[in-house]
């Protein structure tokens, strides 16, 4: 083999050289893997895109998004032409002709897009770039994330601060759970257990966000100047060493809560109260 | 006890080559490294393999088992079946040399693009402080091995030559980030990061994690904190108008840029 | 920079022509050209850059892989970051008893004194060190060492310490020529020329023109069928150095590490570092014994703990108590631990049992032991935090190497510089755990600059090389390949010699010797050299293992004949030499030296005695001084002369 000769390869190599190119081992088959390495990505394929035709369904539904005393995280905080007890912050976009979700879903769905948790999955699953390690993707060329539009995927943390506020809501939406249908304190039933469940798994969800955790601590170069910080920042490690985790089960919690919702507001069924 | 083990190993040079088939006689407790040492010694004298310490700390065994990038060395044979077929062929990131050698060149320009630690001068009794809090999270990208695993399976140049010009590739982010991160280096090398490097270039798709052998957590501790890191210097619009209105900018820690 | 060419050369090699263009050998001139980059040959390539000079580092394997990055325990050097009280004084001394007296005290010296800053040097250049609590770097127990001295980073300091020598060596720019492999230094008369050897990748051959060679090629452990040593460890620094007329001193000085793994099969022989025993690891025999205690010799028996208690509080109070036995310096170790093997106490895998599991919590044990716990895991399926670990001695260190001169490192022939395990003198019969990093840094910074200053005192009549010893360095590289041609039914396989060479090392010349297999072991090793002049190697130049093998060998036979020949004439026990014929150290052994030098037909080794040089009165004051008053932990009291005890054979 000739080294000079190789590199001249190289320079004159198509573009689309990968695995297959001719400076690399010859072998034809795109992977060796005997694994079933394609069943992740399917099962997180087929998971997001009936996850995003249930959301896309229900957000432009712009109705059974409110039982009393519950009110759908898609819908919340409901900010235009809300039913009656869902505006727990007012109406400012009360002229907005289309479904009150769109008016605020973008914060939490522009939270999930740019999350570095479903970066990896809808690249893997959806995009293919790679399918799986060590399995060659069918792109001819590739930029990552330099260019638009993936590189406003840059901008996570500012989609973090509003999740945080959706945080918020939600948490008060929760408190707002514990009365009846006639808003009287002091009740709960299965839509607040489930709402409970749910704002708990988003509050890990946002908390475990890798922009949390630079901006807890992660940014700094001494933890040592900075004990709290520092503090602040294991924690965070910690939780985000399961962020995957509750990117998942915080989107089902979700999902679930509208259901549980949308059921009870078009009288399928009827809540179960607990006291 | 010993077993006859089947083995399809990749011979050729870059001219061409093809899998052949061996059988093996290993013993239990043995790893893949083993075996083709077997190999080299009784059957096929010239096999080309690199290997030094043979115990998951030099970082020279890589090569790609059943295609998964792996250290030969620390890859046990009680990990597969007695009858299943183990296929190793050369890491296909890169040029391939000989059989199971490949010219992993890519790895050490790199390395001279990357300038070095600066650190200040040292205190008045000559001696450093730093807390040991402050080097943890630099001493764990130290951990690393050079074994290339990481450059090898990550698809930005795996699956694109043309890429290479361009990415650093995910052990020189983890450089990058240590650099970035300890506590005395005196050069602030979020813009080399992202140009030179072309961090930007990662999707964090994170095969580079997976395939540590030194269980390094590339994407979460390094790749993602120097992705932020730049974000801090270039996608934050408070920086931005910081800079715009000519407020000093804190940002960079007393840092210069090389 | 020295290269003509060097827009043609391959990016990460240095390889500058194909394997198959035809005509012209690839030349490189250089000031120094430092062979091995190890920790020592970095260490003397970025002194002689910084003196100026023009470099070139040779090495066998890639940049970054040398056998250093095995090294784990830490790098010994008297900072006093966790005892103020340690000083150079006291790591010299450590250092001499350590080595039972055999060190050239002038190494001993300049290592002890030197060595704390060649580890700040470290810290500059990027190395991140575990800390103190206030913030300094951290340093902890050792084997033979009186107090906390080694600088270290988990237990995989020698990867800290390659790293960064590297990463130091690339921002300079120093040349690295890598999968070289070099056979012959080339002579002007009686000056060195430069270097001959071949690329491992084609199987061109290359020359490289300098006055100043340094060698700084590793140990000898490969000629031992157990050994923690990687293949490159085949002596061939020790062998070239003969071959172009210097000598070698101190071969019968073989360190066989005391705890190197002996299950699996694949694994036997892998280190496992002190730090277990320096973190509270004790060792056990089958019996569950303790047996330490009962292998202590009189020279240690001031400061070694007698009892298991005092011993048990020697860890959280080092003021008060004595050192636990687990922590003698290694040939003590290794010998109480092969002796409780002989004697019917081993494990089933023939070991003995190292515990910390019972002793400290699993977090501890991961936190302070980490690759020592990945590496069981992985390799053995072994939970060091749950059970014991199974060990057994295992060759680990060659104490000899190139006789040099302690300050500048020159070997006897003018030009060509020793530095690191190649190198002898410095351990004398026995080395202590983390001198040996130590060492690197300390003679490697020496030796780079005394070879750069050299160089350019050559400047006006450089030495250059003669085409006629090309020729022969060629033909003799070319010789496995020519041999296949003539040989008559059947040659021999270099992997069978090796293989054979490596088992009858181990049986004859391994920890425990007497003369009659010393002898039997000479007669092996004459008949493995004829065996080795009827080598077949497969195939063609290209990335040959077979070829490299076959050449390697000829240094592991030169050298394996070195060491059993000094073993056989030192008629005493001594630090990393035990016979069995003669159990005690003898007093008049303790004057003298072994050398050996090429013999006249160029094939063996003859051998030579040698005063030892003579320490200053000054420095003998260290060894007779009485205890410091409220110094409990008393520094031994007997002169040094009389070490009469203590072997237990």
């Amino acid at each position: 083999m000739v080294i000079q000769n190789m590199n001249s390869e190289v320079a004159m190599a198509s573009t689309d050289a990968g695995v297959t190119g001719p400076t690399r081992a010859r072998i034809e088959e795109k992977t060796l893997r005997e694994d079933r390495w394609w069943l992740a990505p399917l099962a997180t394929f087929i998971v997001f895109t009936a996850f995003v035709i249930y959301a896309t369904w229900r957000a432009f539904m712009g109705s059974d998004y409110y039982a009393s005393p519950y009110l759908s995280p898609f819908y919340s905080p409901c900010l235009g032409d809300c039913v009656d007890g869902a505006s727990d912050f007012g109406q400012p976009f009360r002229a907005f002709p289309l479904s009150a979700a769109l008016i605020i879903l973008i914060f939490p769905l522009g939270f999930r897009m740019t999350c570095y948790y479903y970066r990896k999955a809808y690249y893997r699953a959806f995009w293919l770039s790679p399918p799986a390690c060590a399995v060659a993707e069918p792109h001819k060329s590739y930029s990552g994330e330099t260019r638009l539009p993936l590189i406003l995927n840059n901008l996570h943390r500012w989609f973090w601060y509003a999740a945080m506020v959706v945080a918020v809501v939600l948490t008060y939406d929760t408190v707002l759970a514990f009365r009846n249908e006639d808003h009287e304190w002091g009740h709960m039933g299965l839509g607040t257990l489930l709402m409970i469940v749910n704002v708990a798994l988003i509050w890990l969800y946002t908390l475990s966000c890798h922009s949390c955790r630079h901006a807890v601590g992660g940014r700094l170069r001494h933890f040592s100047k900075h004990p709290v910080r520092y503090k602040l920042w294991t924690w965070v490690s910690r939780l985000n060493g399961s962020h995957a985790k509750f990117a998942w089960y915080s989107l089902f919690s979700v999902a679930l809560v509208d259901l549980y919702v949308y059921l009870l507001a078009t009288g399928t069924i009827d809540d179960v109260r607990f006291f | 006890m010993s077993y006859d083990l089947k083995m399809r190993v990749w011979r050729g040079d870059s001219g061409g080559g093809d899998l052949g088939d061996y059988t093996v006689s290993v013993e239990t407790g043995e790893v893949v490294l083993d075996a083709i040492h077997r190999l080299q010694a009784t059957q096929a004298g010239d096999l080309a393999v690199r290997w030094n310490c043979k115990a998951g700390k030099c970082g020279s065994c890589s090569a790609e088992i059943n295609g998964r990038p792996r250290l030969m060395c620390m890859t046990r044979l009680s990990d597969f079946d007695e009858s299943e077929t183990i296929t190793v062929t050369p890491m296909r990131a890169f040029p391939v040399i000989r059989d199971l050698v490949t010219d992993v060149s890519f790895n050490y320009e790199k390395a001279r693009e990357l300038p070095g630690v600066e650190l200040g001068p040292r205190d008045a009794d000559n001696k450093r402080r730093m807390m040991q809090v402050d080097v943890e999270r630099g001493q764990e990208f130290r951990k690393c091995i050079e074994c290339f695993l990481c450059q090898d399976t990550c698809h930005v140049i795996r699956d694109h030559e043309d890429n290479k010009q361009a990415f650093a590739g995910p052990r020189f982010f983890l450089r990058y980030a240590e650099l970035d991160m300890h506590p005395l280096d005196t050069h602030d090398r979020r813009a080399l990061a992202q140009e030179a490097a072309g961090i930007g270039m990662c999707n964090i798709t994170k095969c580079c994690t997976e395939v540590c052998p030194e269980g390094i957590k590339i994407t979460d501790n390094a790749i993602i904190p120097m992705k932020e890191r730049v974000v801090d210097r270039k996608f934050d619009p408070l920086v931005w108008l910081g800079d715009k209105i000519g407020l000093r900018n804190k940002d960079n820690d007393g840092r210069v840029e090389p | 920079m020295g290269s003509a060419h060097e827009g043609t050369r391959h990016p990460m090699t240095g390889n500058e022509m194909s394997g198959s263009s035809r005509g012209g050998m690839e030349h490189h001139t250089f000031d120094v050209v430092v062979l091995g980059a190890g920790g020592a040959g970095l260490r003397a390539a970025i002194a002689a850059h910084d003196a100026g000079a023009r470099v070139a580092i040779v090495c066998k394997s890639l940049l970054g892989k040398a056998h250093t990055v095995m090294a784990e325990g830490g790098i010994a050097a008297s900072m006093g970051n966790v005892y103020p009280d340690d000083n150079w004084q006291v790591h010299f001394r450590d250092t001499m008893r350590g080595g039972k007296m055999l060190n050239n005290w002038r190494m001993a010296q300049l290592h002890a004194q030197e060595a704390p800053e060649r580890v700040m040097e470290l810290e500059d250049w990027g190395a991140l060190f575990d800390r103190t609590d206030d913030g300094l770097i951290s340093q902890r127990d050792f084997g033979g060492h009186k107090y906390a001295r080694l600088a270290h980073v988990g237990d995989r300091t020698g990867l800290e310490m390659i790293r960064t020598l590297q990463q130091r060596a690339v921002a300079l720019g120093i040349e690295v020529f890598m999968e070289c492999t070099v056979t012959d230094i080339l002579k002007d008369g009686d000056r060195v020329a430069g270097a001959f050897g071949y690329w491992r990748e084609t199987g061109r051959f290359v020359t490289f023109e300098a006055p100043s060679v340094v060698l700084a090629t590793g140990g000898i452990g490969k000629s031992f069928k157990v050994t923690s040593n990687s293949w490159e460890y085949t002596g061939d620094g020790h062998a070239l150095a003969l071959r172009a007329g210097a000598s070698l001193i101190n071969m019968e000085f073989v360190q066989f590490h005391p705890t190197g793994m002996v299950w699996p099969p694949s694994v036997k022989g892998l280190l496992v570092t002190e730090s277990v025993r320096g973190d509270g690891g004790i060792l056990k025999n089958s019996e569950g014994t303790r047996f330490m205690f009962d292998y202590i010799p009189e020279f240690f028996r001031a400061e070694t703990a007698d009892t298991i208690e005092e011993a048990d509080r020697w860890y959280d109070d080092k003021k008060n108590n004595r050192r636990p036995p687990e922590l003698l310096p290694r040939d003590e170790v290794a010998r109480a631990i092969n002796s409780e093997i002989k004697a019917g106490r081993g494990t089933p895998h023939g070991g003995i049992y190292l515990d910390i599991a019972s002793r400290r919590s699993p977090e501890f044990i991961r936190r302070r032991l980490p690759s020592m716990y990945h590496q069981f895991k992985e390799l053995a399926d072994v939970d060091i935090t749950a059970e014991p670990m199974e060990i057994g001695p295992t060759c680990h260190y060659v104490m000899g190497g190139v006789e040099v001169d302690a300050d500048t490192e020159l070997s006897a022939v003018t030009g060509l510089y020793a530095v690191g395990e190649c190198s002898g003198g410095m351990h004398g019969s026995n080395r202590l755990g983390g001198n040996s990093l130590s060492d690197l840094l300390v003679f490697g910074r020496r030796a780079g600059e005394s070879a750069a200053a050299y160089a350019v005192s050559t400047a006006s009549a450089p030495p250059a090389i003669d085409p006629v010893d090309v020729k022969a360095a060629e033909a003799s590289a070319l010789a496995p390949f020519d041999v296949a041609a003539d040989a008559q039914g059947g040659g021999e396989n270099p992997y069978t010699i090796q293989h054979d060479l490596q088992q009858s090392m181990n049986d004859l010349v391994g920890i425990i010797r007497t003369a009659e297999e010393l002898s039997a072991s000479l007669g092996a090793i004459e008949e493995f050299k004829q065996r080795a002049s009827r080598m077949v190697v497969e195939g063609h130049r290209q990335y040959n293992p077979g070829w490299h093998l076959s050449l390697d060998l000829r240094n592991m036979l030169l050298v394996s004949e070195s060491i059993a020949k000094a073993a056989l004439a030192r008629e005493e026990s001594r630090g990393g030499h035990t016979r069995d014929d003669f159990p005690g150290p003898d007093p008049v052994w303790g004057t003298k030296n072994l050398v050996v030098t090429l013999d006249a037909d160029g094939s063996g080794v003859d051998l030579h005695e040698k005063p030892l040089p003579e320490m200053p009165a000054e420095l003998r004051t260290f060894f007779e001084e009485p205890p410091a008053a409220g110094e409990p932990k008393a520094p031994s009291v007997e002169p040094v002369e009389t070490p009469e005890e203590g072997k237990q054979s």
